[in-house]
């Protein structure tokens, strides 16, 4: 008897050995390969005559194209996004991603790929901004993310500034809060990993004053812990306390203070590597304030392609080229985005004008230079 | 005549266990090992591409961001290895006392489960099932923004004796703090601590030996009153003032305080973690032979006697594996407190990735960090556990 069994137990361990072996090998080839390298392309241009002047070697470097060809290929934008700012990027009655920062990314995916809902919005926290753009897991953060020279160092590039902000305090109309100073002591809620607990930080440290920090990982609960009186003051972009004022029980007995303690550029950004696609972003992000500068709304672009004025039939890809050869775009790929989502103007309207559907917020610094605000953009030609 | 020749033939190799057994741990060692290889370069190569680095030295840099409750003095110009710090003191902390409430409150309603008494065992038979079906995180929301947070406000603070005053942003006592006189006395107290122990320990030993009453209580007593007596006197007999809550603009200042965050986070996860304990109390109980019980009424002993001296050593048995994995499970559910702003290791951990940009070394450090405490616990808990075994013929 004990020899039978001796046999029955070998050959039961032999196939559990073979599995794991097969297992093994099996996991092993269906692992995920590691990155393609993509050898590099050397175009070279014969001198012509007389209309471009010398020898142009363009030598693309690595990773050059591929976030285009890999966006082409999904048929999708991928960006990472907010869902829960009002304004910026929240969820409408019918559980639809929409905002400013959505719009934008709309705007890019209307450009590359003729498709405005071709955009596929992944709900990332403040913490996630920069590893999601280190991993390359989205094509571009539209996230209320302000651009500051380490981030731009670490994070990814950053496109174009398409927001002026700058921190700032809400606070209980009847807390008697009014400067700095009043803040001594008190309790403030801010949510983490953000420039804004920093900045919480040295702007009380530089003050000499003290104050109890109230943290919080996701926005929401910030709000909701300072509405419940966990904490005297909230402090964010100013932009977002106007925001989530809007969404409290009583928006009318909170204030926010003038007082702006640092500034807060929010731009957009991509992974770094592929200047293909940063050059593509920012110049969808040029064409939307070109198109308020010059008057194109998203109604009036078909008739706008026959005007006057050359730099406009230039923008709507009329004649002339804006670079859409280099960067692999249609001609009219601009006038597509702007068909869209509208120009920055009507952009800023849509959430944040007198009729907009979240806020009204005065658009301050956010009005085009022409009228006395820092929206600027480079010329399209 | 039966010959034995016929059985040393040569068996081919591609039919011998033993060479079968050998070349297949051989193969399956050289593809685990070829697989993890793999990977550890896939990685290196990877993280390159991506320019992500690997290095520690922002651990000296300054952090920046502010922690809201810290063990040890701490301030944004401190360095993140100092952050680091103060979140490890935050998860050891509420890690430790969850296990020690957990264990007292799991045993207490374990047992209340297993009561004849009907009303007793069914709140305890719903505490269980509300704590385990819950998940962990609904009940830390339910704990903070339910209900600690909804206490009264600050100016309307419930004030009692003490004084104490609870309201939602914590809870304040009147608390004895050292003067610089008092390190005296505080030498003097662990002193005395560790001698009442040791003495508790070696005179009980006699009693058992020799057999002679050697008081080992009182003695112990007297020695825990009078060495922090004698500290006291020798300080100066003023080592201790007592720090009292005062309201100054908006806060409490002073005395010793509990915040919501960590309150939250203590009872949460200690409810929750002792309705597991409490079925696996209840398990190691049953499984204690009916036959025990019974012998040990026989022989004349009370109910709490039968419990504490015949049932509970013998149910430890089959109660401390499982038990030591619900301390791990404490120990990393503790994870979540930064979902309602209490910052430990996790939660320090994804802030200096946001301000450091250091993903990859920030979450190794804490991975390896919870592993190196998992791994503490259950060492001293496997050692408890060989003691508790019995050792059958």
């Amino acid at each position: 008897m004990t020899n039978l069994s001796k046999e029955e137990n070998m050959r039961k361990l032999f196939s559990a050995m073979t599995a794991v072996v097969v297992l093994s090998l099996l996991a092993a080839a269906c692992a995920p390969q590691p990155a393609p390298t993509v050898a590099p392309k050397v175009i070279e241009t014969v001198v012509v005559t007389v209309e471009v002047p010398g020898e142009t070697v363009i030598t693309k470097p690595e990773a050059y194209g591929t976030i285009l060809a890999r966006v082409r290929e999904r048929g999708k934008v991928v960006c990472g996004v907010h869902t829960e700012l009002l304004g910026f990027g929240y969820l409408d009655a019918n559980g639809r991603n929409i905002g400013f920062d959505i719009d934008l990314c709309r705007a890019v995916a209307a450009a590359v790929l003729g498709d405005p809902e071709a955009i596929e919005t992944v709900p990332i926290t403040a913490a996630d901004r920069g590893p999601v753009l280190q991993t390359g897991e989205v094509d571009m953060v539209t996230r209320n993310m302000t651009w500051t020279s380490k981030r731009d160092a670490e994070w990814g590039n950053f496109t174009w500034i398409m927001f002026y902000d700058g921190q700032g305090f809400l606070v209980g109309k009847d807390s008697g809060i009014q400067t700095l100073q009043d803040m001594d002591g008190a309790s403030v809620c801010v949510t983490s990993g953000t420039t804004t607990e920093k900045n919480l930080a040295s702007a009380f440290a530089d003050a000499g004053l003290t104050y109890e920090a109230v943290i919080f990982e996701k926005t929401s609960e910030v709000y909701s812990a300072y509405e419940e009186g966990r904490c005297d003051v909230a402090t964010s972009d100013k932009s977002q306390l106007a925001a989530v004022r809007a969404g409290f029980a009583a928006p009318a007995d909170h204030v926010i203070l003038d007082l702006t303690i640092s500034k807060e550029p929010l731009t957009p950004a991509v992974p770094t590597g592929d200047d293909q696609w940063f050059d593509i972003v920012k110049v969808v992000m040029w064409a939307l304030i070109n198109a308020e500068e010059y008057g194109v709304t998203s109604a009036n672009v078909e008739e706008m392609k026959g005007s006057a004025d050359a730099g406009v039939r230039t923008l709507l890809g009329v004649e002339g080229d804006w670079g859409y050869t280099t960067l692999g775009l249609d001609a009219d790929a601009l006038a597509k985005a702007i068909t869209a989502v509208g120009n920055y103007g009507e952009i800023y309207d849509r959430y944040f004008g007198p009729e907009g559907i979240a806020f009204t917020f005065d658009r301050g610094l956010n009005e085009l230079w022409s009228n006395g605000g820092m929206i600027y953009a480079p010329p399209i030609k | 005549m039966v010959t034995t020749e016929h059985l040393r033939e040569r068996i081919p190799f591609w039919r011998d266990e033993r060479v079968l057994r050998a070349a297949a741990q051989i193969i399956s060692a050289l593809v685990i090992i070829g697989f993890i290889y793999w990977m550890v370069v896939n990685f290196f190569e990877i993280t390159q591409q991506r320019g992500m680095s690997l290095s520690y030295g922002f651990l000296k840099e300054p952090a920046g961001f502010p922690i809201a409750e810290s063990y040890v003095p701490y301030d944004p110009t401190m360095s993140f290895g100092r952050a680091f710090l103060v979140g490890l003191i935050n998860t050891l902390l509420v890690s430790v006392f969850g296990i020690v409430f957990s264990t007292l409150l799991g045993f207490v309603v374990g047992l209340a489960r297993l009561s004849s008494n009907w009303l007793v065992s069914r709140i305890a038979l719903a505490f269980i099932e509300f704590h385990r079906n819950i998940p962990l995180l609904v009940l830390l929301f339910l704990w903070y923004f339910g209900i600690f947070t909804r206490l009264p406000r600050v100016k309307e603070s419930i004030t009692l004796p003490g004084p104490i005053y609870i309201n939602q942003r914590g809870l304040y006592l009147a608390w004895p703090r050292l003067t610089e006189s008092g390190s005296i006395f505080l030498i003097s107290v662990v002193i005395g601590v560790i001698l009442a122990v040791t003495a508790w320990i070696v005179l009980r030993r006699i009693r058992e030996v020799r057999g002679r009453e050697t008081y080992f209580g009182w003695v112990s007593l007297g020695i825990l009153i009078l060495m922090p007596a004698i500290g006291w006197f020798g300080s100066g007999g003023a080592p201790l003032w007592v720090d009292v809550p005062v309201l100054q603009g908006f806060n409490f200042k002073g005395g010793l305080r509990l915040t919501p965050e960590f309150a939250a986070l203590l009872v949460g996860l200690t409810t929750y973690t002792a309705a597991f304990i409490a079925e696996v109390v209840r398990a190691g109980i049953q499984a204690v032979q009916k036959g025990q019980v019974e012998a040990a009424r026989a022989v004349g002993l009370r109910n709490n006697q039968v419990l504490g001296l015949i049932v509970i050593p013998q149910a430890l048995r089959v109660v401390i594996p499982p038990l030591i994995s619900q301390y791990l499970n404490l120990t990393k559910n503790s994870s979540l407190a930064l979902t309602i702003g209490f910052q430990e290791l996790f939660a320090v951990g994804k802030i200096a990735i946001n301000q450091a940009g250091r993903a990859v070394p920030v979450f190794l450090m804490v991975m390896a960090t919870y592993l190196a405490l998992s791994l503490f616990t259950s060492l001293v808990l496997n050692i408890y556990n060989r003691r508790v075994q019995f050792i059958e013929r």
